[in-house]
């Protein structure tokens, strides 16, 4: 961890918890006003605990030119990254696509490129619609460690993360509550419900956070809609390709809708937001995730408009190349935020659990 | 000199909160409203951007306020701060017409959120805005703006011309131009004057050279001198100002509250020589702390020392600098350039002096008091004794000046010969109106959005 941006983010947050004004927008000022003095491991989790909706940015009495010069929310930003940077396994990877957009697109052509190999090389030995060019169990063979990796690299971190924010053990009420402020976004609304501070400065609005929300319960969908495809496949012989009023499609289509427009609207938004409120060595690499994510709903969607023509197989190996891209970097990339975000607000309802334990 | 491009029909003079109260009041009753802001936008708003609630009549609760606070109660509250110099008829309007206001301020984009941490003892008599007073701010210029009115920020009013009872025109200068605008109605929100460093020296004193402004750097009277000059009715002390007692190493201007000291009544407060001057312990701290601004602006050099030990270090509110940290008395005395020897004869006297602790509770007045010590330290009186020892330094810090335009029950100004028909204030500049000494928390608030409102209906009664 960079020792510059924690000093820097305790500096403002002992200012903060002089002030205290900004008590009621989010999680992160209970949670910094409940501590006197800040470890490194208070700051990481106040900084993964920072969803970035700049209310108190633009409340706050203290920024420049004030000679306070305050802008939590960019030093948390910046705590955050290096914290993810810091924690993932392996970790040469970890420091190149969270601040480089080009490097998600390169991997993404590798994914392209590995698909039509494998398309050329394996094949398929029969089956219908799309295991006419590659096999079921090459997918699999392909996408179970592909999705399985990540998932272990990311359970290495949160186990880093834990120990360093000092997490206990978790009982059920903890991810009730994390779950629960998780699925409404409730840390992108501000206390008033309200919505965050992105697009116009000071101006509350929901536009991010609806954005946000589409994209979670986008990609939630078209996750339910593979698992779905799975049991059906390997529980009920019920094997691809499914028609339009089964589970996986309905999830599948719903899902790559909402995933294709957020991701879209998403990185228009952001063209409009402050840089300099977020971390702004990050920006390239977030586009290029959101890009990313959007590609794959997108290229699922056509995958299904097209997926009878002759430009299936090009199709296919598109769509797949860039899900494996995705599901590869997921560890490295602004997809980690999610399990970042829930293991703070776990812990976060620990500590609250832990107060009124207290009291 | 530029000529007008647009005719206004009301000019506000002041950004913060009086002066946009009145600005919107304006512009909803159909008036053509500029606000000149003499201050860049991101310190627009004057004091308001400081102020975190807003104190509240209620009968019964009141959006964030719980159980009822009466008009007679608030009254009562206000007497005790001002020592009975009130104008009661003001203050009971001010009162009266807080209950309508709260909702008012929703309707204008003000959000509020239950009492601050550290602040519980508020709960019931002031509604905390959500964001503290620079989102109020904010909200209000964004209501503001949709209600069609003008904002020039950095546009500094130089002269407001009085011509017997009216107001002719405004001298402002904006982009290193001079401007003259003559606008059917003018109210003055522009605050007071303890940003002059120079006025407060020759109402206050040399000492006043070392005092800190709490607030913005903008409130430098300009206004309120050259409406003074040209024989309008003042009110207030002209020699006195709110002053606390302050984070010593606060920036001269704007530290707002984060450059609070609680620590005072855990303590002792020595002067530059190391000796004590008064007693620690009278009271709680938010009912001393304006007391403090004037002792110590009593001591040489303005300045006092504050010392604590390790047993008492997590019983007030984390201070915005850390207190300085030494292993022995010596060795503070040192960082602090106290005489040593002096420091720790004194720490012992005091010691010496300090009786039966086991009655100590932080806080309430717990009558822990020293004996055969000169000042007496009358509650929480504690050993200074258990090493690390930790210390801060004093000053007075200066919240607002009592001097003031007198203002009637409309918000209208006068002068000696009469009322001034065109003309209007609110907010600090006219508080002295009602505010003779003293302070009662979000009061300040209350006056500049009742006074607002009602300057703003006026002038836009006036001007149609």
């Amino acid at each position: 961890m960079q020792t510059d941006l924690i000093q820097e983010a305790r500096r403002q947050a002992e200012i903060c918890n002089a002030c205290r004004y900004c008590e009621g927008y989010c999680s992160v000022f209970p949670s910094l006003h409940a501590e006197r003095a800040f470890s490194d491991g208070d700051i990481t989790q106040l900084a993964n605990l920072c969803h970035n909706c700049r209310g108190c940015y633009y409340a706050c009495q203290y920024t420049a030119p004030h000679e306070f010069d305050l802008n939590l929310p960019k030093a948390l930003a910046e705590v955050r990254r290096d914290s993810w940077e810091s924690f993932a396994w392996p970790q040469p990877l970890a420091r190149r696509f969270h601040t480089h957009g080009g490097a998600i697109a390169l991997a993404l052509v590798i994914g392209f490129a590995l698909l039509f190999w494998a398309i050329r090389a394996i094949g398929s030995s029969g089956g219908e619609g799309f295991y006419t060019v590659l096999s079921h169990n090459a997918m699999v063979a392909i996408f179970a460690p592909a999705f399985l990796l990540p998932l272990f690299s990311l359970a290495i971190s949160l186990r880093r993360y834990w120990t360093e924010v000092g997490g206990k053990p978790i009982q059920m009420s903890d991810l009730i509550a994390a779950f629960r402020r998780a699925g409404k976004m409730q840390d992108l609304a501000a206390g008033h419900g309200e919505g965050c501070n992105f697009e116009d400065e000071d101006r509350f609005s929901q536009a991010r956070r609806h954005i946000h929300q589409a994209i979670m319960y986008g990609f939630l969908l078209c996750f339910a809609s593979t698992s779905v495809a799975t049991i059906m496949h390997y529980g009920f012989g019920l094997h691809a390709p499914y028609g339009f009023w089964s589970l996986p499609k309905l999830f599948g289509i719903s899902g790559g809708v909402l995933l294709t427009v957020g991701c879209g609207a998403m990185a228009l938004l952001k063209q409009k937001s402050d840089r300099e409120l977020g971390d702004p060595s990050a920006w390239g690499g977030d586009i290029g995730f959101i890009l990313l994510l959007g590609f794959v709903g997108l290229s699922g969607l056509v995958l299904y408009a097209f997926g009878s023509t002759t430009l299936m197989p090009a199709l296919l190996a598109i769509h797949l190349g860039s899900v494996l891209t995705f599901f590869l970097l997921t560890p490295y990339t602004k997809m980690a935020h999610g399990f970042y975000r829930l293991a703070a607000l776990v812990r976060d309802a620990q500590r609250k659990r832990e107060l009124s334990v207290v009291c | 000199m530029a000529t007008q491009k647009e005719a206004y029909d009301i000019a506000v003079i002041g950004g913060g909160n009086a002066a946009l109260c009145a600005a919107m009041t304006a512009a909803e009753a159909g008036a053509r409203v500029l606000i000149l802001e003499t201050a860049p936008k991101p310190y627009r708003g004057g004091n308001s951007r400081h102020t975190r609630n807003f104190r509240c009549m209620h009968g019964a609760p009141l959006g964030p306020l719980i159980e009822e606070y009466s008009e007679d109660e608030y009254l009562e509250d206000l007497l005790k701060v001002t020592g009975g110099k009130t104008d009661e008829h003001l203050a009971r309007l001010a009162i009266r017409t807080s209950e309508e206001c709260l909702p008012w301020m929703e309707e204008h984009g003000v959000r509020f959120q239950p009492s601050l941490s550290g602040a519980l003892s508020l709960a019931r008599t002031n509604a905390f805005f959500m964001g503290g007073g620079k989102s109020l701010v904010n909200a209000y210029y964004r209501t503001a703006a949709a209600l069609g009115v003008d904002v020039l920020y950095e546009a500094a009013v130089t002269h407001l011309e009085l011509n017997g009872d009216q107001i002719e025109w405004v001298d402002y200068t904006y982009e290193g131009q001079s401007h003259r605008i003559t606008p059917k109605a003018v109210i003055v929100a522009s605050g007071g004057f303890q940003a002059d460093t120079d006025w407060l020296t020759r109402a206050w004193g040399e000492p006043a050279k070392n005092f800190l402004i709490r607030g913005t750097p903008y409130n430098r009277g300009v206004v309120l001198a050259d409406l003074l000059d040209q024989g309008v009715e003042s009110v207030g002390d002209p020699t006195q100002c709110h002053a606390v007692a302050i984070d010593g190493r606060a920036p001269k201007f704007d530290g707002g509250i984060v450059t609070r000291l609680d620590c005072v009544p855990f303590s002792i407060v020595v002067n530059k020589n190391a000796e004590r001057f008064y007693d620690e312990g009278e009271d709680v701290w938010p009912k001393r702390y304006a007391i403090w601004g004037r002792l110590v602006a009593a001591q040489p050099d303005q300045v006092g020392y504050v010392i604590i030990d390790a047993k008492s270090l997590n019983l007030f509110m984390p201070s915005v600098f850390p207190p300085l940290k030494a292993d022995t008395l010596e060795e503070l005395a040192g960082m602090m350039d106290l005489p040593a020897d002096k420091l720790k004869a004194t720490v012992a006297e005091f010691n010496d002096a300090c009786g039966d602790t086991s009655g100590f509770h932080p806080t309430e007045l717990d009558g822990v008091t020293t004996s055969g010590l000169t000042p007496r330290k009358t509650n929480w009186a504690r050993p200074i004794s258990e090493p690390p020892f930790y210390g801060y330094s004093l000053r007075t810090g200066v919240t607002f000046t009592y001097l003031g335009l007198k203002v009637d029950d409309t918000a209208q100004c006068s002068t000696p010969s009469g009322k001034i028909k065109n003309l209007w204030a609110a907010g600090e500049t006219m508080a002295g109106s009602i505010l003779g000494q003293g302070y009662l928390a979000g009061f300040g608030m209350t006056i500049g959005t009742v006074f607002g409102r009602i300057a703003g209906r006026e002038a836009a009664a006036y001007a149609n």
